[in-house]
């Protein structure tokens, strides 16, 4: 599988995601916000950091860029697309995703290990969270849609949901399951040097939806 | 301004000063060489009373790639890559301004180290406030943490390590360092001297406006005034980490492509001094055209265009035929771009605006003309600062272990460093607070580093010489526990008013302890940055060498944390530790500050650091830990804290080193390593055994000083911090 990350001016993790995506798949290539190309990845994703400063609102301006243009394309397509932290931003004000992410109920960004638990499994993920604007929210009836839909991909594990998210959700997927977003980093995760290697599960997961 | 005021003392600059600017001259200077000079002539840029004594300390070494005075200094870390780093004050702004104050100091302290072409890889910042029961404090406390991480989380550069100390000499007179590390390939890390008359001047990044005019000289390097908080307001710089995350990328870039002839960054001064010092580096002169500089504000006199200390900013010195594929670099990155003079070959800067000269002056009287002064040192008598009791005498030693782990000197930080993306980068082997030093990964090289700061104000108050030079066994210790071995240090000297006898007296004799302790482990300093003037009515702050040490680690996989690990395992000192209750965190509580410490033997402690680095590199320890603020017994609750586990010790044998009970669990001093593992291994290393790790208490045996207290209490207390922030 060959990855592409997206590179917004302000990206901070790109690199963390590229070394992530190297070590998962068959190969890794940058995506300049300007391009519409996707040069022919079979996977997306939209990194973590604080693209155009996150000025206005986290999200709202990378949302309008060409690139974002041709991943919503390929998303429509079915092509697997995983947003991390910024990249879960993007995703939302772009409407890839229901719901939006609003400051951390302590208004402070933090930074820390948090447990994941994927639905539907119940396994439990160690991955660094780090985010002042983490809180997830969506209307009553829209979670409960998303809910019967089996949208929610992972909540913090009881004690770990610091940012004040709605029924503890970390991560999410839209309808039809090949667009994913969380706020925790699995691209963090990939190497028992710096911490675990539980993030390899969520781009196995993301991954699977290619078909 | 006070009518009557000569405009050159208004700006900073003594009646000498300016008649010797005359002389150079050869004229009276008009308004805009005499904003120039004073801000080159300010203690801030010239270093005029620290540069005699700063020759002092050894600069060479095997391992030097870049050594003071270049933007940051830089070592060889193997593999054809090296490692740059640097520490700077921005003190007076912080006190004024908290939260820009820090976030600025932060972005300048990462042009310092991507203008040499490294890229930064993490972030490191020693704080000191008042005491934590003041609410000015806390508001600076508060403003620099959040002013840190929003410039470094925004920016992507990991912060990774720090201290804060809170003691009320600082009350009016915070103290904020930033520390950088970059990474890069040798042969692409450039200089800052200008060369090619003829090559065009380049300024990159963010628009010039009147934010920070002044700064350096009416800021910096006067001391501050009550009342000053308001009307000092508009020359502190506001900062935007976006525009800079584009501008290191773009030079970063512009360099890997060899574009650049040289680069170097604007911070204090602004444009005045990163001219002035890239003419004077390279021994040309430059002419400047404040015409083509793109402003924010359009009425802009010459004067504040040449001073603005506006952020986000880079000089580049660009060969003429490359400039069109510069600026388009520029552009792609979204990056402002001007070709605003060029490189001459006169010798002089002169400052022009739309063609016609508006000041013209020698690069060697601008940059190095000013003249430096001996200091006048006198002892003072007995101990100058205050002294507050905090602490009952006779409290049970349950009572003082619980004080001590809940100072905020001592008690985790973590309220503080969670706001901080300490993993940015994927280099973090240990985050803050797993380990003594800060560890990051380097795979491009194939091995990794550890880092740490420090500075302990009171003590070195207690002993300038003394102090400082436990300020540096600390680092080395701290690095020793990681597997880490020493290969530069940088330092940031923040003192009081060096004009007085006594601020003159602690300044001269820090200086020779870093030198000595330096020396004596054959760590070369490889840069530095000195804050001076921290003094206000009530006072001067403690003196304060911050001092980073940068060490290598040959493998990151055997990385020792500092928590205890497994029942069972035996818990070992080793080093020459004699603790003494002098300047400790017991003895400030009870209130009995003096002057005063022990003479610390830095030989043995270096033999100590090499015993503990070489067992941490073969993987024999289970944990390390150097015994450092609170004494013996609170590492011993540390180590018991951070691994979750309890512990049986008992450090009665420290009495043949001449310690009561109180002294051995409370006392301070340099050269004391806990470390805990299999009871054999310990032993061949020569470490003394006190104790067993297991349980849920923790336990020393101290004579009739014994005591014993609940994991769980220990925790609670040490994790105190955040509920009183």
């Amino acid at each position: 599988m060959i990855w592409g990350v997206l590179q917004f001016p302000g990206s901070c993790d790109e690199r963390d995601a590229l070394h992530a995506c190297e070590v998962h798949g068959d190969g890794v290539r940058l995506v300049w916000h300007e391009s519409r190309d996707l040069d022919g990845v079979d996977g997306i994703v939209v990194p973590g950091g604080f693209s155009y400063g996150d000025y206005l609102r986290a999200g709202a301006i990378a949302r309008f860029s060409p690139a974002m243009e041709a991943v919503a394309e390929a998303a429509a397509g079915g092509a697997p697309v995983l947003g991390i932290c910024n990249g879960f931003q993007v995703l939302c004000e772009a409407g890839l995703l229901p719901g939006a992410l609003l400051r951390n109920v302590e208004l402070r960004f933090r930074c820390h290990q948090v447990d994941l638990v994927e639905e539907g499994s119940g396994d439990v993920l160690s991955i660094p969270a780090k985010h002042g604007e983490g809180r997830y929210y969506a209307p009553e009836e829209m979670l409960d849609e998303m809910e019967a839909g089996g949208q929610i991909a992972y909540r913090y594990a009881e004690g770990h949901n610091s940012n004040g998210s709605v029924r503890d959700i970390a991560g999410v997927t839209n309808e039809r399951g090949n667009v994913l977003g969380l706020m925790p980093h699995p691209e963090h995760a990939v190497d028992p040097l710096t911490g675990s290697t539980d993030g390899l599960r969520v781009f196995d997961r993301v991954a699977r939806v290619r078909a | 301004m006070t009518v009557g005021t000569p405009k050159h003392r208004e700006l900073g600059l003594t009646d000498s000063e300016y008649e010797l600017i005359v002389e150079k001259l050869g004229r009276d200077p008009n308004d805009v060489e005499l904003a120039m000079f004073s801000l080159l002539w300010s203690e801030h840029c010239a270093y005029k009373h620290s540069r005699k004594l700063l020759g002092r300390l050894p600069t060479e070494g095997e391992r030097v790639v870049m050594g003071p005075g270049e933007n940051a200094g830089a070592v060889d870390v193997g593999g054809g890559y090296a490692v740059a780093f640097k520490v700077e004050s921005h003190n007076h702004p912080s006190a004024v301004e908290p939260f820009q104050g820090a976030a600025t100091g932060v972005g300048g302290i990462l042009r310092d180290v991507f203008a040499i072409g490294a890229r930064p890889i993490a972030i490191l910042d020693s704080l000191r406030f008042g005491e934590l029961d003041s609410v000015r404090s806390r508001h600076l406390l508060d403003g620099a943490v959040r002013g840190i991480g929003h410039y470094g989380n925004s920016i992507g550069v990991a912060t990774v390590g720090g201290e804060i100390y809170f003691e009320e000499p600082y009350e009016h007179n915070c103290l904020v360092n930033a520390m950088c590390i970059g990474f890069a390939k040798t042969e692409d890390m450039v200089r800052a001297a200008a060369a090619g008359p003829g090559n065009a001047i380049v300024l990159m990044g963010a628009s010039t406006g009147r934010d920070g005019i002044g700064g350096a000289s009416v800021l910096a390097s006067a001391e501050l005034d009550e009342g000053d908080d308001a009307t000092k307001r508009p020359t502190v710089q506001i900062g935007d980490p976006f525009e800079e995350s584009k501008l290191l990328e773009c030079c970063l870039e512009l360099l890997a492509k060899g574009l650049l002839v040289s680069l170097q960054d604007l911070g204090a001064a602004g444009l005045t001094s990163s001219a002035g010092e890239m003419a004077s580096a390279g021994g040309v002169g430059i002419d400047i055209d404040v015409a083509r500089v793109p402003l924010r504000e359009a009425d802009m006199e010459p004067f504040e265009i040449m001073v603005s200390e506006s952020q986000e900013r880079m000089l580049a010195v660009v060969e003429p035929a490359r400039v069109a594929e510069v600026r388009a670099i520029c552009e792609k990155w979204q990056t402002g771009s001007a070709e605003i003079g060029t490189v001459t070959e006169s010798g002089a800067i002169r400052i022009l605006r739309d063609g016609e000269v508006v000041g013209e002056m020698p690069v060697e009287a601008l940059v190095d003309g000013c003249p430096l002064y001996d200091l006048e040192p006198a002892e003072p008598e007995g101990w100058i600062y205050g002294n507050r009791a905090t602490l009952a005498e006779g409290a049970a030693p349950e009572e003082e272990l619980l004080a001590l782990l809940s100072s905020p000197n001592i008690a985790s930080k973590r309220w503080a460093f969670e706001q901080y993306d300490s993993i940015v980068g994927s280099r973090t082997v240990r985050r803050p607070e797993q380990a003594d030093a800060a560890v990051l990964n380097l795979p491009e090289s194939g091995n990794a580093i550890a880092v740490s700061i420090d500075g302990n104000g009171r003590r070195v108050a207690c002993d300038p010489y003394a102090g400082t030079i436990e300020a540096v066994l600390e680092c080395a210790q701290n690095l020793a526990c990681v597997g880490a071995e020493p290969l530069g240090l940088t330092n940031c000297l923040n003192f009081g008013n060096p004009e007085k006898p006594t601020g003159a007296w602690q300044l001269d004799r820090a200086v020779s302890g870093l030198a000595d302790a330096c020396n004596a482990l054959g760590v070369p300093v490889v840069g530095g940055n000195v804050s001076l003037y921290n003094e206000g009515p009530e006072g001067p702050i403690y003196p304060t060498p911050v001092v980073a040490l940068v060490g290598e680690v040959p493998d990151p996989s055997q990385v020792a944390g500092s928590g205890f690990v497994a029942a069972g395992d035996a818990i070992g000192l080793i080093g020459p530790f004699e603790p003494n209750l002098a300047g400790s965190e017991l003895t400030k509580q009870r209130g009995h500050l003096d002057t005063g410490l022990p003479q610390p033997d830095v030989a043995n402690v270096a033999a100590a650091c090499a015993i503990v680095r070489e067992a941490v590199r073969a993987g024999c320890l289970a944990s390390a830990h150097d015994v450092s603020d609170g004494g013996l017994a609170v590492a011993i609750a540390e180590c018991a804290i951070a691994g979750g586990i309890g512990c049986d010790a008992n450090v009665e044998h420290l009495r043949e080193r001449g310690a009561q009970p109180e002294e051995a669990l409370f006392g301070e001093g340099t050269g004391g390593f806990l470390v805990s593992g299999d009871r054999a291994v310990l032993e061949e290393l020569g470490a003394v055994l006190i104790g067993t790790v297991g349980g849920e208490q923790i336990s020393i045996g101290a004579g009739d000083r014994s005591l014993s207290l609940g994991l769980d209490q220990a925790r609670e207390a040490w994790s105190s911090l955040a509920t009183r922030v």
